[in-house]
């Protein structure tokens, strides 16, 4: 890892030898601290920018919106936006089909997805680490099992299942979390218990377990720890799945109910007005397409800056 | 390989049969399936003659049972909404939704196949992070939403395709590009990754010594070691794309296995939707077992495993 031993070599070569060399200054004098790795990682920086941005514009949705994201004006129907000749700097975004200001739905349609995208990465993470913990540490029959739930879970189309659940419970917010929540910790199982598996055989496991430390101290203090770059990484692409998929749900009706702004239901409410008035679906089909876009370049990021060797 | 091939199907027998079970559970969430199935502002004695009609007053276990047998007889139920049998409803629509999925596959392959060749030749290059970029940004796209980009663009701009309905190749274009698109980037980077392990072996390294063209190393040497793995995952996604058909065969209201799920639940027409969720399972299970199958009969260190 450590490239700090070429650095006392360099004068060396330089005063043997008779010329003095082209200077290599920014290889040899590298020092690659963190933080210099994270400003470095340009997907890193732009990914958790966007990111950032998103979540103050959501978390202070109420002093950025101009306008009650849920009061209808219905004098100002599907108002364009200020870059169309007949926008107004009143509605930036313009307004939807009841007159809402599109802006203040967009604002307030972060929050929608990103509590989906954070509760559903906990609840599924949750339940995944867990089981891919057990797996790979125990082995056995314990594997055995996990592996058969992976199995049957992957064998089930995900977005019928949870069409067909939210329609049989009925939609709303917190079902949609929950149902999605059930349903989507595979990919956390898989890599937890391939990541554990290596991480139990370390050195460090088997002075623990020599010292005498407790099954769940060693889970939790010896191994945890250790996988836990593989863990932040699955989180933000499984945060970004699930917020496609509830714009999905919504989309078809069937997920976050009207009058929420969220953004797959706000595409679906405006799909039949789209012919005239492409914008309608355009901002918040764009607003998704950046946070997913923000979030997996995080995650690519966080991904390259702990396994460094892993992208050649 | 017998000894494997006998493990493996026990496998999959298993796993199908705990999909029926969540299946046919999933009805019962609520608690009291006949109330879900009345529908609203539905009387104490509709309720009532709905739970004798269903046989929802036995123990869950025996209509479990019951329901399971009559499945493996050929017996798949009768739909609540369109009032006909499940079974050739279903399998009438199934030709479409397979169709949709191939064509899918086919495009994701048609595009991830050169891009990602290309950015394993050119690695680190401008090419590279272009391909990157393209996959990256592909992923982050709804695919709802690219479809309505798409019948902006191709239906309603340019009046090429229809907007919607079934019948005619033209009808299977869009679907195809918007769910095909979404796994595109997946096997991009798979076959990237190969092809870079690939061109870095030995034998590519004598191919080349001996004066082959870089055309025959990269298609005939490379390429042909690079796509194996592909293969298993196109197993897995090709089950992907049926479930995201729903969505997809939705918007264009494409008369398939997807479409009619979406309207087997908007109708609560649950007969139908526990046994689409089921055939998606099965077939996705097959799919596995026969991708898993193919590779042990490949490379004989899998069986032994």
């Amino acid at each position: 890892m450590s490239i700090s031993t070429n650095t006392p070599a360099a004068p060396a070569v330089q005063t043997l030898s008779g010329h003095i060399p082209k200077p290599v200054g920014s290889q040899v004098s590298r020092r690659r601290t963190i933080w210099q790795r994270v400003s470095q990682n340009k997907a890193l920086t732009i990914g958790c920018g966007l990111l950032a941005i998103i979540i103050i514009l959501a978390v202070f949705a109420p002093f950025f919106s101009p306008f009650d994201p849920y009061v209808q004006d219905l004098a100002y129907r599907t108002v364009p936006p200020v870059w169309y000749e007949k926008g107004t700097w009143l509605h930036p975004l313009g307004t939807d089909q009841l007159g809402r200001d599109y802006l203040s739905r967009l604002f307030y349609g972060a929050r929608i997805s990103l509590l989906i995208g954070i509760s559903v990465a906990c609840i599924s993470g949750l339940i995944g680490t867990t089981m891919g913990l057990l797996a790979g540490y125990f082995g056995g029959r314990a594997d055995m099992i996990v592996s058969f739930l992976v199995t049957t879970r992957l064998s089930m189309p995900v977005i019928l299942v949870a069409l067909a659940t939210v329609a049989i419970v009925g939609s709303s917010l917190w079902v949609v979390i929950m149902v999605l929540g059930l349903l989507k910790w595979d990919r956390f199982a898989v890599v937890m218990r391939s990541a554990t598996q290596q991480v139990r055989s370390m050195e460090y496991v088997s002075a623990a377990q020599s010292a005498g430390a407790s099954t769940f101290r060693i889970l939790m203090t010896e191994v945890l720890p250790n996988v836990m770059p593989h863990l932040i990484v699955i989180a933000t692409l499984e945060a970004a799945s699930a917020i496609l998929l509830e714009a999905a749900l919504s989309f078809l009706g069937l997920g976050v109910q009207p009058p929420l702004p969220s953004w797959g239901l706000m595409i679906s409410e405006a799909k039949s007005y789209m012919f005239f008035s492409f914008w309608l679906i355009a901002i918040p089909g764009t607003a998704l397409a950046i946070l997913i876009f923000a979030i997996n370049l995080a995650g690519d990021g966080l991904h390259q800056l702990f396994s460094p060797e892993e992208r050649a | 390989m017998i000894g494997y091939l006998f493990k493996r199907l026990g496998l999959a027998v298993l796993v199908a049969l705990t999909v029926s079970i969540i299946a046919y559970l999933l009805l019962h969430l609520t608690g009291d399936p006949a109330v879900a199935l009345a529908g609203e502002g539905a009387g104490e004695a509709d309720i009532e003659m709905i739970r004798k009609t269903y046989g929802f007053d036995r123990p869950l276990a025996v209509q479990y049972a019951d329901w399971l047998w009559h499945i493996v007889r050929g017996d798949l139920g009768t739909s609540v909404y369109f009032k006909t049998a499940v079974g050739p409803l279903v399998f009438s629509k199934l030709e479409t939704t397979l169709l949709l999925a191939l064509y899918a596959l086919a495009f994701a392959l048609c595009i991830s196949v050169p891009l990602g060749v290309l950015a394993a030749i050119y690695k680190n290059s401008w090419i590279d992070r272009l391909c990157l970029a393209i996959a990256v940004f592909g992923q982050a796209l709804p695919n709802f939403f690219f479809a309505l980009i798409l019948i902006m663009l191709f239906s309603i701009s340019w009046r090429m395709l229809p907007v919607s309905g079934s019948g005619t190749w033209q009808h299977f274009v869009m679907p195809a590009i918007a769910l095909g698109y979404y796994v595109a980037p997946a096997f991009m980077r798979l076959i990237r990754a190969g092809m870079i392990e690939v061109l870095g072996a030995d034998y590519i390294r004598t191919a080349r010594a001996k004066g082959l063209s870089p055309s025959t190393v990269i298609f005939k040497h490379a390429l042909r070691n690079a796509i194996v793995p592909v293969v298993a995952l196109a197993a897995v996604q090709l089950g992907f794309l049926l479930g995201g058909s729903v969505v997809i065969e939705t918007i264009f209201a494409l008369d398939g296995l997807g479409y009619l799920a979406y309207q087997s639940i908007t109708f609560k027409d649950f007969p139908v939707t526990q046994i689409i969720v089921l055939l998606l399972s099965v077939i996705y299970i097959l799919l596995t077992l026969a991708s898993d199958i193919a590779n042990a009969w490949l490379d004989p260190r899998i069986r032994v495993a």
